[in-house]
């Protein structure tokens, strides 16, 4: 018998970035989640070039707290970036604090939001203008809600007694990863929500 | 001539695609029978096998050069056949933009289940609207403006040209020319709801001075009653139930819901084509449109026998 | 059989059991079940349909009842047959293909299994009630929209869409994190098998295309229940607006089933030629080729509508391009069996019949690739014979041609070879008396979707035809049926290895152990079970040091699957099922009320995070074993 044995027994039992099998599950989560965002921006494009004017018959959505959750998502980066990297090094209290924060950006966001679907100056049901801009924003929200769930979730998890597994702070490195497609996601539709009916007009 | 009938062309725009039907059809026609020929080739020729006999695994040391070749050669004579038959599609394009500048202007508006048709001009006493039966002068350009008016519909006549969606919100054209005089059946060719099947039209292609005279008489009001029966149709028409959705010029129906019945005795068909125009079969419309085409708009009308021989009567006088 | 190792992987049994299995197999073999059972029900709708059509004017089926009867007719084929039985073969064959224990995310996959069943009966129910959908599997707007569809039906289709998209999204992942990180150290990309290959090439084409139906879906729903106004002309919104989003998706759709088809074809034509396959890397190439190409084709299921005639004829070139991918491949097999040593069993029967209805089917494409000619054949029945003869002869003969292939693995028998003959050429034969008339009566001026048509128009002989050949259809189903359940029982027993081919999945018992290999192993070759002529057939050199009473299995490197680290895989849980009961509630419940949503999403969360949330014992059995990086 032509026979070649492989010992495995002394390799880690979890990997961080792309060598993880975790890591890739999220990035097909988050080519499928942007697409969606991508064929939503599509979709605003394509209505607006069938419209004689745009916004159809509102004004442009207010700019103050849009601008305000942009600015706190980006303000958000270096704590969730600190996350990333304290879970990497398995610092534990520190990934408890980072969790934490992140949680209460998360939290902070989430409230800033409901405040920036009173203020965009159209309803859902209005016109196609309103439902697409509903939709935008109600699409990012969706994952905006999701990864805050998620996030508390890990922290309650970092924080109940008992041991855990090292594969857990992968689950941390991960989520900040996630993190990371919340914030750059917004970009585009904050542009496009926000600052393309002021070009328009 | 065989109706509604693809390759049955009985004018240009028709006759450009059956055109390039054939060549695709001689080209694919071919290419399938060297794709079976091949097939068989290899059937026959190459000895049998079983699970147990050794793999051969001379490939994963030399190059298969002739293998190599066949495959290049039949890949590049394919894409040369594909470019060819994109270049006759192209061609095909242009010559159907080609027909020239139209004689005459019909806008349809697709509705549930029936075609509203209104014939435009420049002098709006010469405009006049009918219902699923257009005619055409032979051998002059028409241009056919779609509109729909709630979901979407298709305008198909094979005889005379390809087909254009009629959709809601947009605007759209063809335009056709039938070379021979004769009837041509189209139908509806986008999924509309429950009478999507039954919604046909007719295209009557007149020698010039036929049609003309057509126009002229479509022109006019409705035919005075000619009788006291018809007269009295004509009453239980306009102060009935028929006025609050169907028009006949000349009275006070003017409704724009159902088809237009001005000159409705001289269509050959009724309920967008689905029965022949005949005494018994409008009586049975009338009574129960759902035993003819179920899920239409129209409701019953259950009137008594001497109104019904009336509304008829009255009907069968509007040429 | 290693009993530690068995004991270790197994899913538990009993009902609670079934609820809460995880093994990839059970998972694949469910799917395949499931799909086969909408098969044959899609098909009696079909077969229906077909009794109405026999005759002109007609009287067997009204309009309403026909309606429903197409719509969930294609809806059914193509959502709840075609792509998840093409998913299934994956989910069972891909982890063994590549020398895995398990496949990635297993309670996941468990989950979009169970998404996946009960989306589908949630369409069936709704069509045994009477609130079927009846807008076509394409649900066209306006007639789709609030105003001409009132009641429920079109929200069951758009909300069917959302639990198998779901299902086939998170399958999508599955199967690419199986392909990039789970492989046999040494199964490099250029040694993956053609299967795989298509099999990763598809989850791919699934990520990037599903989203724009999930999202038309649910703009739809939007409009029908909380008056949005993507789709209504008078207030901003454009009907064509659907046409993009469903078209964008559903161009691909049919790649999704057409590519898996040859990766059938292309691991049965070389077991069965005794050799390699010919052009390995072109056909590498035209896989990928083929699904970036088919985004870019959409708008040829759009050329009777008024877009700019420029924009269509970029489209007509892209779809006569795509045509050639597939004629490479094509002509790589002829090339494998030109030299090959052939066996012409049941497996190839199928195969062979792809040369004869997709390549008819794939020129008739090329003929409504073309605007002019599309402009006729739109719509017509002629485009039912092309899809018909495109998707049965490119994606179910290569299936049937693949069960019986893979049968043996799955049960541990062989089907009877007799009863697969008849099967094929009844099916062969039934399928083009049913199918080729269409041709003609497209040509003949006959639209789609019509529940009847007039006596004079001349279609009846062709119709009735037609309906014969779909009796033949029914009867051949009815035998593999019948050759599936005896075979089961009481066909010939199948070793390891009943076909001599040469791919990992049958480098292990037939039907294989739970934990798929004793000692996994490590690839040298392309086709590892054929070795060189001289030496004696040997096994794969193997992996050890895997942990026995876990659940550990090796991850790999992307590209040259070199050991990565040893991975500690889940339980069988109940949660997956819970958290789909749960999810289904929500989405059952939203085509109702928007606030289904709200609330629903709490019992969904709360499930979702009890599957997570890691258990105290296993957290210590396997920090036992840890190894920190």
């Amino acid at each position: 018998m032509n026979h070649r044995s492989l010992d495995v027994s002394a390799l880690p039992s979890y990997k961080f970035g792309h060598a993880s099998l975790m890591w890739w599950g999220l990035m097909g989560l988050i080519a499928i989640e942007g697409t969606a965002f991508a064929l939503s921006v599509a979709m605003y494009f394509y209505l607006w070039s069938q419209a004689s004017q745009w916004p159809l018959a509102a004004a442009a959505p207010d700019l103050r707290w849009g601008t305000l959750n942009l600015l706190v998502l980006l303000a958000s980066i270096y704590p969730n970036h600190w996350t990333k990297r304290v879970s990497e090094h398995g610092n534990e209290p520190a990934m408890r604090l980072g969790l934490v924060i992140s949680a209460l950006f998360g939290i902070v966001l989430i409230a800033v939001r409901a405040l920036e679907f009173t203020t965009l100056n159209c309803r859902w049901d209005t016109d196609a203008y309103g439902s697409i801009v509903w939709l935008l924003l109600g699409l990012h929200t969706t994952h905006l809600v999701t990864d805050v769930y998620d996030t508390i979730v890990l922290a309650a998890l970092f924080f109940a007694p008992g041991p855990l597994e090292g594969r857990r702070r992968v689950d941390v490195s991960e989520n900040s990863l996630y993190w990371y497609f919340v914030v750059w996601s917004w970009l585009p539709i904050y542009a496009v929500i926000y600052l393309l009916p002021r070009l328009t007009s | 001539m065989r109706a509604q009938d693809i390759l049955a062309p009985a004018g240009p725009q028709a006759q450009h695609i059956e055109a390039l039907w054939w060549v695709t059809v001689v080209i694919c026609a071919v290419v399938f029978a060297a794709v079976l020929v091949a097939l068989a080739l290899a059937l026959i020729r190459s000895p049998r096998g079983n699970p147990a006999t050794p793999p051969d695994l001379s490939s994963l040391a030399r190059p298969e050069r002739s293998a190599a070749f066949a495959v290049v050669a039949a890949v590049a004579l394919c894409s040369a056949l594909l470019v060819f038959l994109t270049v006759a599609s192209f061609a095909t394009d242009r010559r159907l933009a080609s027909l020239g500048p139209p004689a005459l202007e019909i806008e349809i508006t697709g509705h549930r289940w029936w075609w509203e048709v209104r014939y435009q001009d420049a002098d709006p006493s010469r405009t006049f609207t009918t219902a699923n039966e257009m005619h055409i002068p032979v051998g002059k350009p028409v241009l056919v403006k779609l509109k729909a008016d709630d979901v979407i519909h298709s305008f198909w006549v094979p005889n005379l040209s390809g087909k254009k969606d009629l959709i809601p919100g947009r605007d759209a054209t063809l335009t056709l020319q039938a070379d021979k005089p004769g009837v041509y059946r189209g139908q509806c060719a986008e999924f509309c709801g429950v009478q999507h099947a039954k919604m046909a039209l007719l295209v009557f292609a007149d020698p010039p001075e036929q049609y003309q005279a057509w126009a002229a008489a479509e022109r006019k009001p409705a035919l005075q009653p000619a009788s006291e029966e018809q007269e009295r149709g004509r009453e239980i028409f306009v102060n009935g139930r028929c006025a609050m959705c169907h028009a006949i010029q000349g009275t006070s129906a003017n409704a724009r819901k159902a088809p237009d019945l001005t000159h409705f005795a001289s269509r050959e068909t009724l309920a967008a084509g689905a029965v022949p125009n005949t005494i018994g079969h409008l009586a049975g419309w009338i009574l129960d449109p759902h035993s003819i085409k179920p899920g239409v708009n129209m409701p019953g009308n259950p009137l008594d026998p001497d109104d019904l021989q009336a509304l008829l009567a009255y009907l069968g006088g509007l040429r | 059989m290693n009993p530690v190792l068995d004991q270790t992987w197994r899913d538990a049994r009993g009902f609670f059991g079934t609820l809460a299995a995880i093994d990839h197999k059970t998972i694949g073999k469910r799917y395949l079940v499931t799909a086969f059972g909408f098969f044959v029900a899609a098909g009696i709708l079909a077969a229906l349909m077909r009794l109405q059509l026999a005759r002109p004017e007609n009287t067997l089926i009204g309009p309403d009842l026909y309606n429903q009867l197409f719509t969930t007719h294609g809806t059914a084929m193509m959502f709840l047959f075609a792509v998840p039985v093409m998913q299934g073969m994956a989910i069972y064959l891909v982890p063994l293909m590549v020398g895995a224990r398990s496949i990635a995310f297993p309670r996941m996959n468990a989950f979009a299994y169970w998404i996946y069943l009960f989306g589908g009966l949630f369409l069936f129910i709704a069509l045994l009630l009477d609130i079927g959908p009846d807008a076509g599997w394409f649900s066209y707007v306006p007639l789709a929209g609030p105003q001409y569809t009132p009641g429920k039906r079109a929200d069951v289709w758009a909300q069917m869409i959302t639990f198998t998209e779901l299902s086939g999204l998170i399958a999508a992942i599955v199967v690419i994190a199986t392909v990039f990180k789970l492989r046999a150290p040494g199964m490099t990309l250029a040694r993956l098998p053609l299967f795989v290959w298509a099999m990763l090439v598809t989850a791919f084409m699934i990520l990037f295309a599903m989203p724009a139906v999930m999202l038309a879906s649910t703009a739809l729903i939007l409009d029908r229940l909380v008056s949005t106004h993507f789709y209504n002309p008078a207030e901003g919104g454009d009907a064509l607006l659907w046409q993009h989003l469903f078209w964008f998706f559903g161009h691909p759709e049919v790649y999704f089933i057409f590519i898996p088809g040859l990766a059938f074809m292309s691991s049965i034509i070389p077991t069965f030629s005794r050799r390699p396959i010919y052009g390995y890397p072109a056909i590498v190439l035209s896989l990928t080729s083929t699904a970036f190409l088919s985004f870019g084709l959409w708008v040829h299921h759009m050329f009777a509508t008024h877009i700019p005639e420029l924009g269509k004829s970029f489209f007509t070139a892209a779809s006569m391009m795509i045509a050639i991918p597939t004629a490479i491949q094509i002509f790589c097999w002829l090339a494998t069996m030109w030299s090959g040593r052939l066996d012409l069993r049941t497996p190839m029967l199928f195969s062979l019949a792809f040369f004869f209805i997709l390549v008819l089917g794939g020129l008739t494409g090329i003929m409504v690739a073309s605007v002019p000619l599309d402009l006729q054949l739109h719509d017509t029945y002629f485009v039912v014979a092309h899809l018909h003869y495109v998707l049965i002869g490119g994606a179910v003969f290569p299936l049937f041609g693949a069960w019986y292939y893979w049968f043996p693995k799955l049960t541990g028998r062989l089907m009877s070879e007799r009863l697969g003959r008849w099967q094929f050429w009844l099916f062969f034969i039934g399928f083009n008396v049913a199918f080729y008339p269409m041709h003609h009566l497209g040509l003949q001026g006959m639209p789609r979707r019509v529940y009847t048509y007039a006596d004079d128009m001349g279609w009846g002989p062709l119709n009735l035809l037609s309906t014969l050949g779909a009796v033949m259809i029914a009867a051949s189903v009815l035998l593999f049926i019948v050759n599936a359940a005896r075979s089961r029982r009481g066909g010939m027993l199948a070793a390891e290895n009943p076909w001599g081919a040469g791919t990992l999945e049958w480098a292990t018992a037939s039907p294989p152990p739970a934990y798929n290999f004793e000692r996994p192993p490590v690839v040298r070759a392309r086709d590892p079970l054929w070795e060189p002529i001289g030496e004696p057939p040997a096994e794969p050199a193997q992996v050890v040091g895997l942990a026995e009473r876990t659940r550990e299995a090796l991850v790999t490197t992307v590209l040259d699957a070199m050991p990565s680290h040893r991975l500690v895989f889940p339980q069988p849980s109940i949660w997956p099922f819970v958290s789909a009961v749960m999810l289904t509630a929500l989405f059952i419940g939203s085509i109702f009320t928007p606030w289904a949503v709200v609330w629903g999403a709490v019992p969904v969360a709360i499930a979702v995070t009890l599957w997570f949330w890691p258990k105290r014992g296993e957290t210590l059995e396997h920090l036992a074993l840890e190894k920190r990086p």
